[in-house]
């Protein structure tokens, strides 16, 4: 169980927390012990210079050496220029075992930086994990900083940015560490779907301390500097004998490609943040508040001509889906969350007309743009921030269908294509979607089709909606009849297009591609004041 | 296809202004006077015209057709099937797959497509069949007119060594050589030696520089032989060379002529197209500067003699190769409509196409001699999907994901066959348009080519905008001071793009400051009521660092309304702009003087790209405090490429010359790629043992592709 494994990492890989504690009068200068000559005043200012130099001149200096920034510099560059008001600056943690209670110990802050402030004027709350103080190990103290500004958020309606970079648990506080996560995990449990969370991991996060960043809306990470794991390497090599660098086992690259466990990777600390702040733009305050709208300088009725000519005539062939969102969305801006993690389903945020949209889209470059287990969930997760946090939808299709296969059956494509189903259906935020091609059998249904209370569903010229491509479907119908070349034909004619679709009313109408965005605004605009309510329930049952 | 089936709603606003100019092109250029001559609609030609081309030249001569009221009818092959000559013409047909020796030059299905739509004449454009005797045979066979002239005058110019020996005879001055077909790569070095080098081995039916090397030993000679008769079997299926002197440092001066089957021929004076890479032309003007009328006329003169006699009819072209004692020397005579007949058409007022096709009817010349005028200066630039950076200019394929020609500016024809969305294929040339800017004077013309060049936006595709641009602006080019060797001798060390002087630094380095500030401001500009009120940032004055190459440069910028004034390396810098974040084009006043810029992207990170004097610069904007942060930040250590090889650009591979465990030295062949029909030999950058070979002759390679690893 994990308790035992975390405890067994942060012993193993921090046993430095505790050796570091005997350095600090190394940093006697700017830190204070005894205080009976000093007015309050100067006591105040004394603890606040402490606090705002960490651990000390020696540890900023090699956290710098490892190409990594302070918890301070991260949060200047990540907010408005003298927009951050700390809170808890004079915090200390409480224990007294193992020689902590000494005065050399405490740090005024402790570990962590926390407060709010704003990104282009917009309103935040921060917190900062300091591993220049006992490696950023997170106390009953640090937690409860987290835990404040946390409930602070939720009260206000703002989002919380973590930026995680703690060696683990405090092991000389044992228990009050762990107390301290859990309710930090609760924080961001309530929180989720209130408000959004984000985690940016820009150094070591492991043990315990991963399933913060897990539970909260969107995990970003630094290259070659952070790494996310429930065991370290060391252990890792002792159960299971497995030989695992710390980069491979959870470095930016694993889980950006390979387990999805974070949403995107920068390549340092300073790219990082700036995307950060990029990224923030786009999200709604909190669930109370509609999606933000920019100011936009793309007319909202700019015709794309390119469109028209952009999806290939065979129906083999493929064709990049980015090329189609970028052309249609404000200024080919398009913030694309997971691009390196299923890529057969494109996802991410951008503008129609300055409002904040959701993308999603099948992507015929990889894998024909058919839905796996792995493009379903990173399809379902985004689907359901979108929705929680009022930010209309839109859904490109070009889908042959769910993958085949035993791998696939084996690990559970039912259940985990159920969740893309089960998120699209119970979605009430706007939704269009536009069938620029194949829109095959229960893949139809589940792309945000008309049945799942899609509010405009479109479909280009080249759409052809069937439960199957033509070739399987004659097999079957003429099994074993000559003239199945004749019967493809016949079936082509009838279905490789729009009009049964159409007829039907599952699609509200046929479009010319160039005229997709000028649709999609306009279709926004009018959507802007759609209200729709499920039914009520202590929560629906989606398939975990 | 129907052509108004591109008709747009007219009830756009501005931002269609990208959508119609297709439309505009089609319809609208020839209000824009290129052409002074008036059509006369009571002269009969033809009813309907097949154009057995594609691409810009096909546009070009359906417009002329749609001028005359002729019905057209296009070709393609399948992935040509939504282009834009297809969508032009009246009727399309579809030849073939993609490969242009099974559609473009696919004979018998061109044939059927005239016979499917009646058309009763042909016109071929250049390339492809357009000095094609057979095609010519096989249409004459069916009565069907060839818009060019007659075989016999093909087939004596088409082959090079036939048309010197009709040349000389028509006493037009020729270069020494041997007039005979070269056989073997041991027979070419003997003739070469015979001759002296440095000499030109071409091909005898080829054209517009393919299957042609400049050999200046006996070692090159050999290569060359194989290269060229290599390409000449593909690119012509005829793989017969022949050899020449070279003449060293010439100039290439051309004369158009027109002639009609009365015996009747003009010189419609000369285009110069000295700048040429790798023997093709990028830049070409009309009328030359190095040119004197007596000269002119000399020219002209023996260049309607040889028309007259081969009784030349038609728009034709006579290539003069001139030394620097204005020695001129007949090259080769084009029996085709030439790429660079719109500087032509620009100087002179005559649509060349309209007379071609005039003349193929059997009408008579409508012009003198003395009726044909040198009005002002015409300039052509061949923008080409190709990387200026490799070679001058390697291929380079892609979508076309925003295109906007700088039609808005007068004085400028564009000729071109794509629009935005299409796509630049391996199997077809890579040129994207041929940008033609006239003035009254040489100076009006280059100053609205350089404006023109900053206007045209062009992505998805890497282009030859940034030497295009260089050139035109070099002060050789400018004196008029140009050989054939110009590319070379002014870029010894190939093109490097715009070298920046430290005012023009200034200005790119302000321009994009103001750029970022603009963004930034943007960013806070959050519209609609606020639950939670949004502060933004009170800033009029910004410290940033921009970094450009290896440099950063502090700067102090006070922005009022849309004037930024920056201090940067010393200097001050005023630019003035009303930033649309959303429009690739800038247009900034900077100190003054008002400046096209482009944007080609912008991220958070602070990167900015920009197009700046034609050359893309990246540049990275960061605030002061992350510009002395980033001080920390780890450098990352790319990849080591000098033990891999990778395809500098898409292709086929040809050739395979090494396997693993060979020892290659340097500068050693190891693998020949062709594109856009030329062969491309890909050479070992340092003695090695090859490790791992991962390409085989016959494979379609991208750009980037890993074709071989050394040890």
């Amino acid at each position: 169980d994990w308790l035992v494994s975390f405890r067994s990492l942060t012993q193993v890989k921090y046993g430095a927390v505790s050796a570091s504690v005997a350095q600090t009068n190394l940093h006697r200068d700017c830190r204070w012990y005894s205080v009976s000559h000093l007015s309050v005043r100067e006591r105040i200012e004394k603890k606040r210079k402490a606090a705002l130099v960490g651990g000390g001149q020696k540890r900023i200096d090699a956290q710098h050496k490892r190409g990594k920034l302070t918890a301070r510099e991260r949060v200047e560059l990540l907010l408005d220029p003298e927009s951050f008001v700390e809170s808890d600056m004079f915090v200390e943690h409480r224990c007294s075992d193992f020689g902590m209670e000494e005065d050399r110990n405490k740090f005024p802050g402790d570990s962590v930086v926390t407060g709010r402030g704003r990104i282009n004027g917009r309103l935040v709350y921060v917190f900062s994990q300091d591993f220049t103080v006992f490696g950023g190990s997170l106390s009953g103290a640090h937690a409860q900083k987290i835990c404040k500004i946390m409930d602070q958020a939720m009260t206000v309606g703002a989002p919380v940015i973590g930026l995680n970079d703690s060696g683990g648990a405090r092991i000389q506080e044992g228990v009050e560490s762990l107390a301290g996560y859990a309710d930090i995990f609760l924080r961001n449990v309530m929180a989720s779907g209130v408000v959004p969370q984000i985690s940016l991991i820009m150094g070591p996060c492991a043990g315990g301390a991963v399933y913060s960043p897990a539970l909260t809306d969107f995990t970003f990470m630094v290259k070659d500097t952070s790494y996310l794991f429930i065991t370290g390497p060391d252990v890792v090599k002792s159960v299971t004998n497995e030989d695992v660098t710390q980069e491979e086992l959870g470095g930016a690259k694993t889980h950006t490609t390979v387990s999805g466990v974070a949403h995107h990777a920068f390549e340092n600390d300073i790219e990082a943040l700036l995307n950060l702040r990029e990224f923030f733009n786009f999200l709604p305050l909190s669930n109370q508040d509609p999606a933000p709208i920019r100011e936009c300088h793309d007319p909202s009725d700019r015709l794309v001509p390119s469109l028209d000519t952009i999806v290939p005539f065979e129906s083999t062939k493929a064709y990049d889906m980015l090329d189609i969102i970028q052309a249609i969305v404000d200024a080919k801006d398009f913030f694309e969350i997971m691009p390196n993690y299923a890529k057969n389903i494109v996802v991410g945020f951008a503008r129609m007309n300055g409002r904040t949209v959701g993308i999603v889209g099948n992507q015929p470059k990889v894998a024909s743009g058919c839905l796996d287990i792995n493009s379903s969930v990173k399809g379902a997760r985004f689907v359901r921030f979108c929705d929680a946090f009022n930010i209309p939808i839109i859904t490109f299709v070009d889908v042959p269908g769910f993958l085949p296969g035993t791998a696939q059956e084996y690990g559970g494509i039912i259940r985990h294509g159920a969740k893309l189903l089960f998120a699209f259906a119970e979605a009430t935020v706007p939704k269009i979607t536009i069938i620029t091609r194949k829109a095959y059998g229960g893949a139809y249904d589940v792309m945000s089709s008309k049945h799942l209370r899609g509010d405009v569903n479109y479909a280009w010229p080249t759409a052809e909606v069937a439960v199957m491509g033509a070739k399987g479907a004659v097999q079957i119908i003429f099994r074993g009849k000559e003239n199945q070349a004749e019967a493809e034909a016949e079936y082509v004619d009838k279905f490789a297009n729009p009009f049964p679709a159409a007829v039907r009313g599952f699609v509200d109408d046929i479009i010319e591609p160039a005229t997709t965005r000028k649709k999609i605004c306009s279709d926004l605009e009018v959507l802007a004041s759609k209200k729709q309510v499920n039914p009520w329930k202590k929560h629906a049952n989606i398939p975990l | 296809m129907a052509a108004h089936s591109l008709s747009p709603p007219l009830s756009r606003l501005l931002f269609t202004v990208k959508y119609v100019s297709l439309h505009s092109r089609c319809c609208a250029v020839h209000s824009k006077a290129h052409y002074s001559t008036v059509y006369n609609p009571n002269e009969k030609t033809f009813d309907k015209i097949l154009i057995a081309n594609r691409g810009e030249i096909a546009c070009r001569v359906i417009k002329t057709c749609k001028k005359m009221g002729i019905q057209t009818v296009a070709v393609h092959s399948d992935v040509d099937s939504s282009a834009v000559h297809v969508k032009m013409a009246d009727e399309a047909i579809c030849v073939g797959p993609a490969p242009t020796n099974k559609s473009y030059l696919n004979m018998d299905a061109i044939m059927d497509a005239i016979r499917v739509t009646g058309a009763q004449a042909v016109h071929p454009g250049y390339g492809f069949l357009s000095e094609n005797k057979e095609f010519a045979k096989r249409l004459a066979a069916e009565g069907v007119m060839f818009i060019g002239p007659d075989t016999h005058a093909i087939q004596a110019m088409g082959d090079k060594i036939e048309s010197k020996l009709i040349a000389k005879a028509a006493k037009v001055n020729t270069i020494p050589g041997f007039d005979g077909v070269v056989k073997t790569a041991e027979d070419a070095v003997k003739i070469a030696q015979e001759i002296g080098y440095p000499v030109m081995i071409k091909a005898s039916a080829g054209g517009g520089g393919k299957g042609m090397r400049i050999a200046w030993n006996d070692d090159e000679t050999r290569e060359g032989f194989r290269f060229s008769s290599q390409e000449a079997a593909s690119s012509f299926g005829d793989d017969r060379l022949l050899i020449e002197k070279y003449i060293d440092n010439p100039r290439h001066i051309e004369i158009q002529v027109l002639a009609d089957k009365h015996g009747n021929a003009l010189w419609l004076n000369e285009r110069e197209c000295s700048i040429q890479r790798r023997n093709q032309k990028v830049v070409e003007e009309a009328p030359s500067t190095f040119l004197d009328p007596v000269t002119r006329r000399a020219m002209g003169e023996q260049a309607v003699q040889l028309a007259k006699a081969v009784q030349y009819s038609s728009a034709g072209t006579v290539e003069f190769l001139v030394d620097s004692k204005k020695n001129f020397y007949f090259l080769e005579m084009n029996t085709r409509l030439q790429v660079e007949h719109p500087i032509t058409e620009c100087i002179t007022g005559l649509d060349l196409v309209e007379q071609m096709i005039r003349v193929a009817k059997g009408y008579q010349l409508q012009h003198k001699q003395e009726d044909i005028p040198i009005n002002g200066w015409a300039i052509e630039s061949r923008v080409y999907a190709e990387d200026p950076y490799k070679s001058f200019g390697l291929p380079s394929i892609g979508r076309l994901s925003q295109y906007q020609e700088p039609l808005n500016l007068s004085n400028v024809r564009v000729d071109s066959g794509i629009q935005e969305g299409s796509d630049i294929s391996i199997y077809y040339d890579p040129m994207i348009s041929k940008l033609v800017t006239y003035g009254a004077t040489r100076n009006e013309a280059l100053a609205k080519m350089e404006d023109a060049l900053d206007n045209y936006v062009i992505r998805g595709v890497t282009h030859n905008i940034p030497l295009l641009r260089e050139i035109i602006t070099h002060p050789r080019f400018i004196s008029g001071d140009i050989s054939t060797n110009f590319l070379p001798e002014v870029y010894p060390d190939g093109f490097k793009g715009h070298q920046l002087e430290v005012d023009a630094r200034r200005e790119l380095l302000a321009s994009a400051a103001a750029l970022y500030i603009a963004a930034q401001l943007r960013s806070q500009k959050v519209l609609g009521d606020q639950r939670v009120s949004t502060i933004p940032v009170k800033c009029t004055h910004w410290e940033l660092c921009v970094e450009l190459g290896k440099g950063c440069h502090a700067m102090e910028v006070t922005k009022s309304g849309d004037v930024y004034n920056v201090e940067v390396d010393g200097g001050k810098v005023e630019v003035i702009g009303a930033f649309n974040l959303a429009s690739p084009l800038l247009p900034l006043t900077i100190n003054g003087s008002d400046r096209m810029l482009q944007c080609l992207s912008r991220d958070a990170s602070g990167m900015i790209v920009l197009q700046y004097l034609g050359t893309v610069f990246k540049v990275r904007v960061l605030s002061k405090l992350a510009s002395e942060l980033n001080s920390y930040m780890p450098e990352k250590v790319p990849e080591d490429t000098s033990s891999i090889l990778r395809s500098p650009m898409p292709g086929t591979v040809v050739a395979v010359s090494i396997k693993p465990g060979d020892t290659v030295a340097e500068g050693q062949e190891i693998c020949v790629i062709e594109a856009m029909k030329m062969q491309n030999s890909l050479t070992a950058a340092r003695q090695a043992k090859v490790k791992s070979v991962h390409c085989k002759p016959g494979e379609t390679v991208g750009e980037g592709d890993l074709l071989v690893e050394l040890q």
